[in-house]
């Protein structure tokens, strides 16, 4: 009996620590007024500050926040770190019970969860990504990134700066915006030298940050002088640029200057602040979903952030910048 | 394709086999330590993920590794005495109790890592200690004489855990508390004392796996940092057969094998990524069935101590 009473407590203990893991955590202040707020709730595979995929997501309705006034008017909270599909489903769920106005599902493995749930909210807006499909449903909103036209620009890039004419490439998986931000990539390097070689590793992992640093040191010893990737656990590849010293890295996602100054020569920005706006003023007319919105350079979505202490040579830079306003004005069109 | 067994590969391989498994070998030893006194800590994950966030956290602020290696001993300490209390004194279920800390190491790390740090940053960790001479010998010295001095102090624990445990009368205590915590009860041994002392030595060597990630090869910390490495780690005493010798072997199959499928990858082998990334997996379990149990599982693994029960 005794023995019982301790395995509960022990089980107790798992599931009290479990939840400060796992569960959510509001932004949202004590200050009452007499307008209601409009309540958001994300839930995102990796946590707020991974300098990738879902602080892109998390810093844009951060600003949406403040440029709408503040947390009297926007209610954020967010759940994080769910890898596990079936603990994001009951996240959604529960915040979709609790009466939130719009949840985002910030994960293409959340799909089958969202075009389950939605249905059963019907006065509820749910957005989700990256993807294209609503499911028909007209309270699902879409979104993704064309993440292949920033890939490319990072790629014309890479190709003029490399010297040993590799680039290493290290990834998660094989799927979404890493295979389309890598296949635009390719490209780009290939129209500035064609001679250069692109080798990809993928570990198969979005967090094993480990791997990912041995994956982008076994590129370096094999002479790759330029490294890219995507995916949270990407921070393992650029410590290991670090660790060379002279290996530059190009960044996706978010801005990833921050975590090497000396080394990050551009990233792809994912930029959500419009879309999300965009979302909220139709949720707020009565429209609930049945679109779908993909970041671009054109619509502002994607943006190109240079690192501003790189000093990038004048050519590459007037080249990347033709680039851009090429990729913008529609006369280069890149394949996914 | 020609140069797939060319010397800058076999030099590379091999040396980041070496870098791969060294947070193994530490996990892995300390766990044979433990599992030899008849203690299974499942908890080594979620220590390693404690020590490596507050060995980062020491460096990030005072800027001194000693200081980082200490912090990350004493969250051993402090972790195995919990595990300890738990599952010793307090006889509880010992895969619930090691499952709770690393659901707590877990938690616990990524709730400090936000509110203490908050984002990705970077600290300079253990530099590349070239040993003089020997890191010149052609081949070898890439190999094996190219590391932070943390891979060197890894490896060097194999021998001296080997010679604690098979040739000291402390390994004899050890195991004889694993195999027939009666008998040796009965002989006079204190049998919780000694399963205290090694699952706070397993936990210590934990800490130092995870701050061999944190402030020597990655440099770095992250939400959920070791991804799994410390159940490997338990797995790796299984394959080991419970030697120090065994595990080792384990941890340089299963890192060679990580650090093959990553080079094949970057020669564009045609093998699917999927497929390469499944080949450490496949042949651990290959090498563990073939190889059978070497040795006998202590016999009072996973069993808490009652004095007149056993």
């Amino acid at each position: 009996m005794k023995r019982l009473g301790i395995m509960f407590i022990a089980l107790l203990f798992c599931a009290m620590t479990a939840t400060v893991w796992a569960g959510g955590s509001s932004e949202a202040s004590g200050t009452t007024k007499a307008a209601e707020p409009f309540r958001i709730a994300v839930i995102m595979p990796s946590a707020t500050t991974d300098t990738a995929f879902s602080q892109s997501m998390w810093s844009a309705l951060k600003t949406v926040q403040a440029d709408m006034g503040g947390e009297s008017a926007v209610e954020l909270v967010y759940t994080e770190n769910m890898f596990k599909v079936p603990d994001a489903a009951a996240a959604i769920r529960d915040y979709a019970t609790q009466g939130y106005n719009l949840i985002v599902a910030h994960g293409s493995q959340y799909g089958s969860s969202v075009e389950e749930i939605a249905p059963d909210f019907p006065d509820t807006a749910f957005a989700w990504g990256t993807d294209v499909n609503t499911f028909g449903l007209d309270n699902v909103y879409a979104y993704t990134a064309a993440a292949e036209q920033g890939g490319y620009v990072n790629g014309v890039i890479a190709g003029m700066m490399t010297k040993s004419g590799i680039i290493g490439v290290t990834g998660p998986i094989d799927v979404g915006d890493a295979h389309t931000y890598i296949s635009g990539f390719s490209q780009g390097v290939a129209l500035t030298n064609p001679k250069a070689t692109v080798s990809k590793t993928w570990t198969g992992s979005f967090s094993d940050v480990a791997l990912m640093a041995a994956a982008a040191q076994t590129h370096i010893s094999a002479g790759a002088d330029i490294l890219t990737g995507s995916s949270q656990s990407v921070v393992g590849s650029i410590g290991a640029a670090e660790k060379a010293g002279a290996v530059y890295w190009f960044g996706t996602q978010a801005d990833q200057t921050s975590l090497s100054p000396k080394l990050v020569v551009a990233s792809q920005v994912y930029d959500w602040v419009a879309m999300l706006k965009e979302i909220i003023a139709a949720t707020e007319t009565g429209v609930y979903g049945g679109k779908t919105y993909i970041l671009t350079l054109a619509n502002g979505g994607l943006k190109i952030g240079f690192n501003p202490d790189f000093a990038l040579p004048a050519d590459v830079k007037a080249k990347a910048d033709e680039v851009i306003k090429g990729i913008t004005s529609g006369s280069i069109t890149v394949a996914p | 394709m020609n140069d797939l067994f060319s010397l800058t590969l076999v030099t590379g391989l091999l040396n980041t086999m070496m870098v791969l498994a060294t947070p193994f070998l530490f996990a892995a030893l300390g766990e044979t330590f433990s599992q030899n006194s008849g203690v299974v800590n499942l908890g080594v994950d979620g220590i390693m993920l404690l020590s490596a966030f507050f060995a980062f956290y020491a460096v990030l602020i005072t800027g001194s590794l000693i200081l980082g290696i200490l912090a990350a001993v004493i969250t051993g300490v402090v972790m195995g005495l919990m595990m300890s209390v738990v599952s010793i004194t307090l006889k509880a279920e010992q895969g619930v109790s090691g499952i709770g800390l690393q659901m707590f190491g877990l938690g616990m790390s990524s709730l400090l890592f936000k509110v203490l740090v908050g984002t990705v940053k970077t600290v300079s960790g253990f530099p590349t200690l070239s040993i003089p001479l020997l890191s010149r010998i052609p081949i070898l010295g890439p190999i094996l004489f190219q590391h932070s001095i943390l891979v060197y102090i890894a490896f060097l624990l194999v021998p001296l855990s080997w010679w604690i445990l098979e040739r000291s009368t402390w390994g004899l205590v050890i195991k004889a508390v694993g195999q027939n915590p009666a008998a040796a009860d009965s002989r006079g041994i204190n049998v919780d004392r000694v399963r205290y002392l090694c699952v706070i030595l397993g936990a210590v060597l934990a800490g130092l796996a995870g701050a061999s990630l944190s402030i020597s090869s990655l440099n770095l910390f992250q939400d959920n940092l070791t991804s799994g490495q410390g159940f490997i780690a338990v797995a790796l005493v299984y394959f080991g057969g419970w030697s120090p010798v065994g595990v080792m072997w384990g941890a340089l199959l299963f890192s060679m094998a990580n650090s093959f499928q990553l080079w094949m990858q970057v020669l564009g082998v045609p093998v699917p990524a999927s497929l390469a990334n499944m080949l450490p997996y496949i042949l651990t379990v290959v090498a563990l069935t073939l190889s059978g149990s070497r040795r006998k599982t202590p016999a009072a693994l996973n069993k808490p101590f009652i004095r007149g029960e056993a």
